[in-house]
Order: structure tokens, then sequence, then C-alpha cells
């Protein structure tokens, strides 16, 4: 329990639930960030607010880590991802390759990810999202069980 | 078109909202949100809750920003809602979830996250980011039409 973090865990969930509201109330968008990737490219169209979100989702995160290093990640940059389950043999470039595919395409088919379902559609009492998140919750934690990654 | 810089400027402050939010909760970080599904972690006291603050306070504020807006005809600065059209319960709904699931218990990385760790830059991301993005793709030419691209996205 020793990196169990609730103040700055609720201190973040209320920004990331404000910017939701703010593209909500501003300009009628849900705040799903594998749906605004992944309308990235041509020929997707409305690209150029997708990439004014992108790039300001990106700077706040290099921003806060310089102006707030005491909250967060405790002064610590989230510097290394998580290595492969020990005893996989699996190089690490592979495995990370397998999970953004899925990520991409599961999120892509789905229609959406913990933002999108897990944010705006459960706010929204969305029996769609509600589903989605119970599975994407419960697949996760069983995947972390039984390559036992962690 | 006189609507068209505060609309930027709205999808710039949310995304900055956002990226904030994930720095202070560290849910850009692989490894805390890992220890949050780690359920095995439980009974020996090592599982790390916070996820859950984060994602519930989250809920919330949006679930107040949905009340105001259903007492609106249409958002400040574009004619009408982007409300989500799809209802039912499909097998691309729950097989799309399930496959994300599996890459996320694998990587403890979600697409926010994925793209906000581009302001750290961890050694392996881009094979993370690269591969996210190819999936995406090869979701969206499964979805003749894109089923999240409806007419109204031609408005912005």
């Amino acid at each position: 329990m020793e990196s169990f973090s609730p103040l700055t865990a609720s201190l973040g969930g209320v920004l990331i639930g404000l910017a939701a509201a703010v593209l909500w109330l501003g300009n009628g968008r849900i705040a799903g960030i594998a749906g605004i990737f992944g309308h990235l490219l041509p020929p997707g169209r409305a690209m150029l607010w997708r990439l004014v979100f992108l790039t300001a989702l990106i700077a706040a995160a290099w921003a806060s880590a310089r102006l707030f290093p005491q909250l967060g990640a405790g002064g610590v940059e989230p510097s290394r991802l998580a290595p492969p389950p020990e005893g996989w043999a699996v190089p690490m470039p592979v495995w990370l390759v397998i999970a953004g595919l899925l990520t991409g395409f599961g999120t892509r088919i789905g229609n959406g990810c913990t933002s999108g379902h897990g944010v705006c559609g459960l706010a929204r009492l969305s029996p769609r999202s509600l589903v989605a998140v119970l599975v994407f919750f419960s697949v996760a934690i069983l995947t972390v069980t039984v390559t036992g990654i962690v | 078109m006189s609507l068209r810089l505060p609309y930027f400027a709205t999808a710039a402050l949310s995304g900055a909202l956002f990226g904030a939010g994930l720095y202070v909760s560290q849910m850009v970080d692989p490894l805390k949100v890992l220890r949050f599904l780690d359920f095995t972690a439980i009974p020996t006291g090592g599982w790390d809750p916070s996820l859950a603050f984060v994602i519930v306070p989250a809920i919330l504020v949006m679930f107040v920003a949905l009340r105001i807006g259903k007492t609106r005809q249409a958002p400040l600065f574009d004619t009408s809602f982007h409300e989500p059209g799809q209802k039912q319960i499909d097998a691309r709904l729950v097989v799309g979830a399930a496959l994300f699931g599996i890459g996320w218990g694998m990587s403890g990385i979600c697409p926010g996250p994925a793209i906000s760790l581009t302001a750290f830059q961890p050694d392996g991301l881009w094979f993370f980011l690269v591969a996210m993005f190819v999936g995406s793709l090869a979701g969206g030419l499964l979805s003749p039409g894109g089923s999240q691209r409806r007419p109204e996205e031609a408005v912005a």
C-alpha cells in the first residue's frame, strides 16, 4: 500500500473530469482519447481539433512534471515501462508491439477506452459503456494475474 | 467562422487539463496502473487502489457537466452535441473491450497515458505507440464508414 495516493489521485481525477466537461460543454465532444487518436489520419474529418487536443495533452503532462514535481509521480518522472514478465522469454519490443496492437485495435472496434467508456460513458449512464468497462477491467485484471507482470 | 478560435482554445484547454490530470494522478506511470490491476496483491496488502480514486471523481464531474448540457440546446462553440449514436451491445463491443483489456493488462498503458508518455520518452514507448496507431487503423478498416464518423463530424 506504500504507493497508494488517494489525494493526488482524486485531484487528478477532478482535472480529468473537468477536461471532459470543458470539451462537452464547449464543443459538444466526448473526451475519449482512443477515438481522438484514432481519427487523426485522413480520411478522418475534424482532424485539427484532435491534433490541438493531443498536443496540449502532451505539453501539459510535460509542464506538470516540471511545475509540480512533488505532486504526481512524487518527483520521479514515469521513466520506464513495465518489462515483459520474467520467464516468458519475449523481447520487450515484441511485448510492447503486441500490447499496442491489441490496445489500438480493441479500442477502435469497441469504440472507446478508459476515458471514452470509463469516464464519459459511465457518466452518461450508457449501458454499452458499462459493459465495455466491466469487460476491459476484468480482462486486464485476469491478464495481470496470468502473466504475473507486476 | 468567428467560433473557430474559441473552439480550438477549448480543445487545447481540455487537452491540457487532461494531461495535467494524468500526471498529477500518476496514471501516466504504467507501473502504478499495473499495481491497481494486480488483484493478487490484495491478500498481501500490496494492492494500490489509486486508479479507482481517479476515475470516480472524473465520472462525477462529467456527470454534472452532462446535466448542465441537458439544459442547453447546443454547446458553446458548435451547433450541436455530438452524442455517441450507438446503443446496441454487440459482439464488436465485447470483443473490442476484451482485446483492449489484454493489451492494457500486458502493459499498464491505455491510450491517454500512451500519448502523454511521449513527454517523458521511456524506453520502448514508440513500439507501443506505433503499434497502437496501426491497430487503430486496422480496426477502422473493419468498420465500414467508421462507426464513430457521422455526417456532423464535418462541422468542425
